[in-house]
């Protein structure tokens, strides 16, 4: 592969797998604390599919840059400074309330059956197979979390609110998953990525769909987060918890 | 200490178990893709069901040391991820097994997992067709949960992937 597009790929890889990670990350918060036993369960899966789906996106990220795809997730993972993360605000943000998790679930998961169909058709052969695998995973997740945004905004009027008001503060967030990354538009020209902006008319289409069954109001566009360099302002405390044990003893075979 | 036969390798391979769900084999479940013997050298290839299935390395350190106990010098299992595993993949008899451990099979697809979800699921203990999906994640990354209708039984479901 020509060394432009192959650094390109390996960024885009990069963030994506920071994304799937923290946004694991984030749901695990909720494992003991869920709203019921049922969803206890159902959101510790959750989050342990995103976590597995971002060590598959750094397998293929080590592969490019040289580096074992057996050891290196967990050095990106565990050994990383916090101002190297290249994740979306997106997925840092605290977890909120119960309505903010499964809407930013929601976004994430219907931009990921998208971005993911779109992908299985790349032209990089590696890319293509591992979209299409990890898609299969991806129909529970979306099927799962769209049931929980119609029960919650058809639900009583506490979950109504609940779920506007996560709307209001999700929705400029949620648009920074159609910018593209350093060096995209040469991965898309290859037929290596698809366009972002493609990916976006799908999801704008079936995100407002649900808005309008929930009976929700349309937030103002809003002005989404421009760089995956800028992150939430408790980041750093956020890794520094990730990483906490795994520093402890580096030298520790698990 | 005699060689192995690819034969004899399948047959203790039919031996190593899920550690999640014991009464089926690594064989019945479908994810064992190949098996090569070249002398006291065995190499086998594995395609793992979910991406973050946690049993993963049990399996594959279970093959290991029961090929080396029966025999052979070293041992490969390496993972192979395309193609992707499906659960069409998953043995008469390993379905079979499933009902019996009280886990319904997923049902039979064409590769669509919409599709395959909308396929009635029988109760495993009493037959009825009479459940109720309750929730789409269970006690493993592979299983959601049912609860029958007509018995009450609560039962879990392996998913169609």
């Amino acid at each position: 592969m020509d060394p432009e597009l192959q650094s390109a790929l390996a960024a885009l890889l990069l963030a994506a797998g920071d994304d799937e990670l923290i946004l694991g990350h984030r749901n695990s918060e909720w494992c003991g604390q869920a709203p019921i036993l049922e969803e206890d369960i159902a959101f510790a899966n959750l989050a342990l599919d995103e976590i597995a789906h971002a060590q598959a996106w750094y397998e293929l990220h080590a592969g490019l840059v040289g580096k074992d795809p057996q050891t290196y997730p967990d050095r990106l993972v565990y050994f990383r400074a916090a101002d190297d993360f290249r994740c979306l605000r997106l997925v840092e943000l605290p977890r909120g309330d119960w309505a903010f998790s499964m809407l930013r679930q929601y976004f994430f998961d219907l931009y990921e059956n998208i971005y993911l169909r779109e992908l299985s058709a790349s032209t990089y052969p590696p890319l293509a197979e591992t979209a299409a695998r990890l898609r299969k995973e991806e129909v529970y997740h979306l099927r799962h979390a769209r049931a929980w945004i119609v029960r919650l905004g058809l639900g009583t009027d506490e979950s109504h609110s609940r779920l506007q008001a996560a709307l209001d503060a999700l929705w400029p967030y949620a648009q920074q998953l159609f910018l593209p990354g350093p060096g995209e538009s040469a991965l898309s020209a290859a037929g290596i990525a698809p366009e972002r902006s493609r990916v976006q008319q799908d999801w704008m289409e079936q995100a407002h769909a649900l808005v309008q069954e929930c009976e929700l109001q349309m937030p103002a566009a809003g002005e989404p987060p421009a760089s995956r360099r800028e992150h939430i302002s408790g980041f750093k405390v956020l890794i520094d918890e990730l990483q906490s044990v795994a520093r402890l003893d580096p030298e520790a075979v698990w | 200490m005699a060689e192995l036969t690819a034969e004899q390798v399948w047959r203790i391979l039919a031996e190593v178990n899920d550690p999640e769900i014991p009464v089926v084999s690594v064989v019945d479940l479908g994810i064992i893709r190949a098996v090569e013997v070249r002398g006291d050298e065995v190499q086998v290839q594995m395609t793992p069901t979910f991406q973050g299935c946690p049993a993963v390395q049990v399996m594959r350190a279970e093959i290991e040391n029961r090929l080396l106990e029966a025999g052979a010098r070293s041992v490969q299992v390496t993972l192979v991820h395309s193609p992707p595993w499906t659960s069409q993949w998953i043995s008469p008899q390993g379905r079979e097994k499933l009902r019996s451990f009280g886990l319904a099979p997923p049902p039979v697809h064409q590769g669509n997992i919409e599709d395959a979800l909308l396929t009635i699921t029988a109760c495993p203990y009493c037959g009825s067709q009479d459940t109720s999906l309750t929730n789409s994640f269970g006690s493993t990354l592979c299983r959601m949960i049912f609860v029958c209708n007509s018995c009450r039984q609560p039962f879990e479901q392996f998913k169609p992937l």
